[in-house]
């Protein structure tokens, strides 16, 4: 069943009263999945927690491998593209859809300086020797002057490159669905009875910020 | 009867493609049946297969000896429990019935999101695909329960298989979501909570369990793919990883996940027994929360699969209490069903059967459960046949009872024919029978000690496992017998009257076969859902 009627200017699909009854649904269903994004996340950092507290020591010198300063300056860049992406949303709903644009323009630069600084952190690690788990290179660690204290370091980065990884995963696809509405926006698809999409997007986004706010003192703080 | 147009969802819309792009959530039903039961034929293969092979001591001449050699039968075993849990028993009844009457039930006109509603089909399919496609490339040995480190070292497209439960886990979560949101928003006028059928209660807590644990599954399965592509060690003692913190993950998500299987299966019972007893159920609220009741403890649980994984004795006896606990809003639940039973006008028609056959069979699965919690049963009983037959009765004896009674009981709707009564009956008998030769003697071989997951044994075992095998295929011949009576019911059924039980819910109240929009004028409820006598 598909068929769908214009009510206040939306598009309403028939098994909904309103736009605002079909405006509510959608909603919860974008905060459920974003409960399961979190229990998924979930999973990892209990493992990380348990771990963590079994080998304190051998987490410490992971993390004295990551550059926090990086961190920090990622960690400010999603804050300041929450901030835009909420901003996209405002614009909509007060039916300024030229600013919603630039607004999440923005956000789409933040989100691709994100994956900037995360591709130069990787590599860098690559570079001399990090990878996960057993694929961990002590030789290579070695010739560039580092002496390991802990044999198993893989196994700390193994929980930084998949919390990290999942993460920025999740920043590609945030991507792609920012660059969706933004095209959608130039469109002037949106208005200020109808901005389902960008809300949507928006939640996903603060989510995956949200998830980075805790990753950033666990993986390069917490020592 | 049927529509005044004599238009209904199944002809509204001509060619068989139109199937594969509908966004009715009748039609998305019909397509999962028509594949979960092609799984099933599937899985059931398999296990007839185990089963022959477990006929005799491998020493036997001739027969017993199938499989050949004992990594056939692992995979083999692999296979059947994979294919039963993960595409038969898991999406059953939310995906088939669930799709098909919940938004009847509750008076909406589809689910909140059809699209997502087709999408998790199409999902589903893909993950069904890739696990098929191991099937021919590599076989996967490793049980159903991909238990590290055997999984990491095993040979076989373990990633693969692990990233199609993944998929088909996306797909669990989906429907769940989808129909969470149908249920707080779609209900019609005077449709309050608890006015809701005690189906779609059942459903809806089965939905909050399929989005609360199944991404803990998802995140455990991606850990195990990635440790086996990277080795990234967190299952890997050799790098101060540990290998039980999988099955803590593995748990978390699958013991809620057998009351994914088995809740909606008690929701079907709940409507069966009103039905057909012709009696307003005993204790609605009680039997509606304790669905939420047992969602809840559901996930505090866990710790009764690893008894003897090395966990602590502290944990096993919390966990210990904690199982019997789940005793409780079970019991609850049975005992509404058998007051509703009391002084009722009993029917004992097809569906009724296969509702008293649960009844049965699910009270010796749930006691034998409470024997399995007990930590000094369970160190004896642990990975032997007990546990085998154990879950079999919940998992066979309960949720499958509830399918096939639930789908004879809501066929004449979903394809408004009538079935042949006296055939299906004929079903019930075999299947009843059968399942009981089948798996009864597996709680004696239990307990003398007969481990699961062996393709042969000693001979002092042989004639209880020939029973066995004999009862696997009385079930057969009853599976059969129920899906000719299926098919000829669909060939030849006389036309189904809009109501043929006299129900009260809210989906007999449309046409049989419903219309597109479900109903022709909006519903408007006035009393509850089972307002008999
Ligand atoms: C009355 C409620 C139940 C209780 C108290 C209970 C208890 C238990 C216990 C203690 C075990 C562990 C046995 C062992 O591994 O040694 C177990 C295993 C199992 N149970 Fe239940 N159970 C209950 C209901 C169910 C239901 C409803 C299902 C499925 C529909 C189910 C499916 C299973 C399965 C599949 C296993 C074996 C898993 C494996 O090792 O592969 N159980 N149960
Ligand atoms: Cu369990």
């Amino acid at each position: 069943m598909s068929t769908s009627r214009v009510v206040n200017g939306v598009n309403v699909a028939s098994h909904y009263r309103d736009e605002k009854h079909q405006y509510a649904s959608n909603k919860e269903g974008i905060w459920l999945f974003m409960v399961t994004e979190i229990l998924m996340f979930g999973g990892l950092f209990v493992g990380y927690i348990i771990y963590h507290s079994m080998y304190p020591e051998l987490f410490a010198e992971g993390a004295s491998f990551l550059d926090w300063r990086l961190g920090f300056i990622n960690t400010l860049v999603l804050i300041f593209s929450s901030l835009t992406m909420a901003l996209g949303i405002y614009y909509n709903q007060i039916s300024q859809p030229k600013k919603a644009t630039w607004a999440l323009a923005i956000t789409l630069i933040c989100a691709a300086t994100f994956m900037v600084i995360k591709y130069f952190e990787y590599t860098h690690k690559f570079h001399i020797g990090i990878f996960p788990g057993a694929m961990l290179n002590l030789e290579t660690l070695k010739e560039h002057g580092y002496n390991i204290q802990h044999p198993n370091l893989g196994l700390y980065f193994g929980f930084y490159f998949c919390m990290s990884g999942l993460h920025g995963i999740h920043v590609l696809i945030g991507m792609g669905l920012i660059a969706w509405v933004m095209i959608k926006n130039m469109k002037r698809e949106f208005n200020a009875n109808y901005y389902t999409p960008v809300e949507g997007v928006g939640i996903f986004w603060h989510i995956v910020d949200l998830i980075w706010i805790f990753l950033f003192p666990l993986l390069y703080l917490v020592g | 009867m049927g529509h005044a147009s004599g238009k209904n969802y199944i002809n509204e819309e001509p060619g068989l493609l139109s199937w594969f792009t509908s966004l009715d959530h009748k039609r998305i039903a019909i397509l999962y049946f028509v594949s979960i039961m092609f799984f099933f034929l599937v899985g059931g293969i398999m296990a007839l297969l185990l089963r022959l092979e477990l006929f005799a001591v491998n020493s036997a001449p001739n027969v017993g000896n199938i499989l050949k050699n004992g990594d056939v039968y692992n995979q083999v075993l692999t296979y059947h429990g994979a294919v039963m849990v993960f595409m038969v028993i898991v999406p059953g009844i939310p995906a088939i019935l669930g799709n098909f009457f919940l938004p009847l039930q509750i008076g909406a006109k589809d689910v909140a999101f059809p699209r997502l509603n087709l999408a998790s089909w199409y999902i589903f399919m893909l993950g069904a695909a890739l696990a098929v496609i191991t099937f021919f490339v590599a076989k996967v040995d490793t049980g159903w329960t991909f238990y590290t480190p055997y999984s990491i070292r095993t040979g076989g497209a373990v990633v693969m298989m692990v990233v199609a439960a993944f998929i088909m886990g996306m797909s669990s979560i989906v429907t769940g979501l989808n129909f969470i949101v149908t249920v707080h928003k779609l209900r019609a006028p005077g449709m309050s909570m608890f006015r809701i059928p005690l189906f779609t209660w059942a459903i809806y807590s089965t939905a909050i369990i399929q989005v609360l644990a199944t991404p803990v599954l998802g995140i455990t399965l991606l850990l195990l793919a990635m440790e086996r592509t990277f080795g990234v060690g967190i299952f890997d003692p050799k790098l101060g990883g540990d290998p039980v913190l999988f099955q803590h993950f593995f748990w978390f998500y699958s013991h809620p996940a057998v009351y994914i299987m088995i809740l909606p299966a008690m929701g079907v019972i709940s409507e069966l027994i009103t039905t057909y007893s012709k009696k307003t159920i005993f204790g609605y609220t009680a039997i509606a929360f304790s669905s939420i009741g047992i969602a809840a403890v559901s996930f505090f649980v866990w710790g009764h699969h690893m008894f003897v994984s090395g966990q602590s004795e502290i944990a096993g006896i919390v966990f210990s209490f904690l199982t019997m606990l789940v005793g409780v809003p079970t019991a609850i639940k049975m005992f509404n069903w058998l007051a509703t039973l009391y002084k009722g006008s009993i029917e004992f028609t097809a569906p009724m059967l296969y509702a008293l056959g649960f009844l049965f069979l699910f009270a010796i699965g749930g006691v034998t459960g409470i024997m399995l919690a007990v930590t000094a049963i369970d160190v004896h009983f642990h990975d032997t046949y007990f546990v085998v037959a154990h879950f079999h009765y919940v998992m066979v004896g309960g949720t499958l009872m509830a399918i096939m009674g639930g789908f004879f009981h809501w066929f004449p709707k979903m394809f408004g024919k009538m079935y042949s009564e006296v055939g299906a009956r004929w079903s019930w008998v075999f299947i009843f029978i059968g399942f009981n030769v089948t798996f009864f003697p597996q709680f004696i071989l239990g307990a003398k000690g007969m481990p699961r997951r062996y393709f042969d044994y000693v001979p002092e075992y042989e004639t209880l496992n020939r029973v066995s095998t004999v009862g696997s295929w009385l079930i057969t011949i009853g599976f059969l017998i129920g899906l000719y009576v299926i098919v000829q019911g669909l060939r030849k059924g006389k036309q189904a009257p809009d109501n043929p039980w006299g129900s009260k819910t809210l989906e007999w109240q449309t046409s049989s076969p419903p219309i597109m929009h479900n109903f022709d004028h909006d519903p408007v409820v006035t009393a509850g859902p089972y307002e008999y006598k």
